[in-house]
């Protein structure tokens, strides 16, 4: 029997793909479907560079999610990495993009979100990982209630003031381009959720974003 | 309505006539060649003062028109080198007092997109702009022009620039490493920079330098920085094209001369099932033409300004200004 892949997203850089755990392992209907991240080759990259970055992607990324778990953030299981076809085969967390729902909360329940995420990324900071790509549609609010962190594929382990300046710098980044309408309130209590769980040390590191965002290139009329 | 606009933010100070009826009437400008190393500021601008005139004249010979026929003065108010900057919005107030009519100081930025969209007839793009000051992947939502990613650190255009004087070959150094570039097709490993949705060049630039001097092949590197860096810049321009779901794509900027560049975003843009479009050479680069045309659109969307509002402002972000002219 052939089965064609059940492709549900194609990201730019990887197509995700939905299998039954029974069919790829072995018979247990209690682990339902899992996700295929595919890294798929790109025809505009020089053929090293491109297997090089996917091969290298691929593996980081599977050790990233796994030790982000350790830290006590929430992200899919891994079941197997396979670097021959470049994927990750994992958990699927069934659930929304925060990018798509973020708005539709009410104010008090985007609070406790933000203030959830700020939390979860300063365990990963505290365990020196940066997730380097934190936008709002690689954190999905699963139906277990908790806010999953996805897509590692930028991240990198690096304990550095300005490393997680630049992480957060992004989603606030994010924030301030897609989420425009809540954006201020929302990066307040990521921060706040930020500050709780790392205590001392996220002063600095919140400084820095505005020392990072200060640097001329970031500066908002009014500051000027 | 005819606009005449000043363009002198970096290395060119140029002057287009446009019509509100969507006609470039003329598109002259002088690009300032420093002897040696790159721009200096004070004698760009020094050159720009001293060219300003002649182009002004070619552009309203070229145009056929009297400077009654003048409508209304726009500039380039920034970003931009602060000296450049000053010269042209000098000569644009000058020029609008004179003339007793409206001035306009337009973002230089979104003059390089709506110019493209102009051209090109292209109406929601996601847009790399790449040149020698900079690097941005912006494109439009909610009544402003969003910057997606950008770099942290050097321009895409600054970092070849500066590679290429470093070792040896003339301002503006891109061109040549491209003609460099096409005789190899060996990878030197260098460090890929994508943080996020942002770039930065400046790590990849002390590496590529350091690998020179310890002997690699001025072919091998030249091949390497743009695989290197025109993947980075693709990559981010995909995961705009990814996230946006825009089925535009446009490059624009002196770097849009760049083949392979061109080539690189077309194989994307075809994966993606997204048109891609390039503006010609002319308007790509920095002219002032695309100023005349930003001025317009500004204009009829009701902008006005005091000639005390027309403060230069070297670091205006595109993301920072409203678009009234477009609706959607």
């Amino acid at each position: 029997m052939i089965l064609t892949d059940k492709i549900i997203a194609k990201g730019a850089e990887a197509n995700l793909i939905l299998k039954n755990f029974s069919d790829l392992f072995f018979p247990c209907e209690e682990f339902g479907e899992v996700l295929i991240k595919r890294r798929i080759p790109k025809e505009y990259r020089n053929v090293e560079l491109d297997e090089d970055l996917r091969d290298f992607r691929t593996v980081h990324e599977a050790k990233l999610l796994a030790d982000a778990k350790k830290a006590g953030v929430s992200t899919p299981l891994i079941y197997r990495v396979d670097r021959t076809d470049m994927e990750i085969i994992m958990e699927y967390v069934e659930g929304e993009a925060i990018k798509e729902i973020l708005e539709g909360f009410r104010s008090s329940k985007r609070k406790e979100i933000c203030l959830n995420i700020g939390k979860q990324i300063a365990r990963l900071h505290d365990s020196g990982i940066i997730h380097g790509d934190l936008t709002t549609s690689n954190m999905i609010f699963g139906e277990d209630g908790n806010i999953y962190f996805i897509d590692f594929g930028l991240g990198e382990y690096n304990s550095s003031t300005e490393a997680k300046g630049t992480d957060i710098h992004l989603l606030h980044r994010t924030l301030n381009s897609t989420h425009f309408e809540v954006a201020e309130e929302s990066y307040e209590s990521v921060l706040e959720g930020y500050k709780k769980e790392s205590g001392v040390g996220a002063e600095e590191v919140i400084e820095r974003v505005k020392e990072i965002e200060r640097r001329g290139r970031y500066v908002k009329k009014e500051e000027r | 309505m005819i606009c005449l606009g000043f363009e002198g933010t970096a290395h060119t100070v140029g002057v287009g006539i446009a019509t509100s009826e969507g006609e470039i009437l003329a598109n002259e400008k002088e690009v300032y060649q420093p002897d040696e190393g790159g721009i200096h500021p004070r004698e760009a601008a020094q050159s720009h003062s001293d060219n300003v005139k002649e182009v002004l004249d070619k552009a309203v010979n070229k145009a056929n028109i009297e400077p009654e026929d003048i409508d209304l003065i726009s500039f380039s108010q920034g970003p931009g080198l602060g000296s450049c900057l000053r010269t042209a919005a000098t000569s644009a107030r000058a020029l609008a007092v004179w003339l007793e009519v409206p001035i306009i100081g337009v973002n230089h930025c979104i003059s390089h997109i709506e110019i493209g969209r102009f051209t090109e007839n292209v109406n929601d793009p996601v847009t790399l702009y790449v040149s020698g000051g900079n690097t941005q992947v912006i494109a439009y939502d909610s009544s402003r022009y969003r910057i997606f990613g950008e770099t942290l650190d050097v321009a895409i255009g600054n970092c070849l620039d500066t590679f290429a004087r470093r070792v040896g070959i003339p301002h503006p150094g891109g061109p040549r490493l491209e003609e460099l570039a096409k005789k190899s097709e060996n990878l030197i490993d260098l460090p890929y920079s994508v943080k996020g949705m942002d770039l930065s060049f400046s790590g990849l630039l002390t590496e590529a330098l350091r690998k020179y001097e310890k002997g690699a092949s001025l072919e091998d590197l030249a091949y390497s920085i743009q695989e290197n860096t025109f993947a980075a810049l693709v990559e981010v321009t995909e995961r705009a094209v990814a996230h946006t779901k825009k089925d535009e794509v446009m490059l624009v900027g002196g770097v849009a001369a760049n083949q392979r560049l061109r080539q690189m975003l077309d194989l994307m843009s075809e994966e993606h099932d997204a048109d891609f479009y390039v503006p010609p050479m002319e308007f790509c680069a920095d002219n002032g033409a695309m100023i005349a045309w930003n001025g317009l659109l500004a204009y009829g969307a009701g902008k006005r300004q005091e000639i005390g509002e027309t403060r230069i402002r070297q670091r205006w972000r595109t993301d920072e200004v409203r678009v009234p002219w477009r609706s959607d």
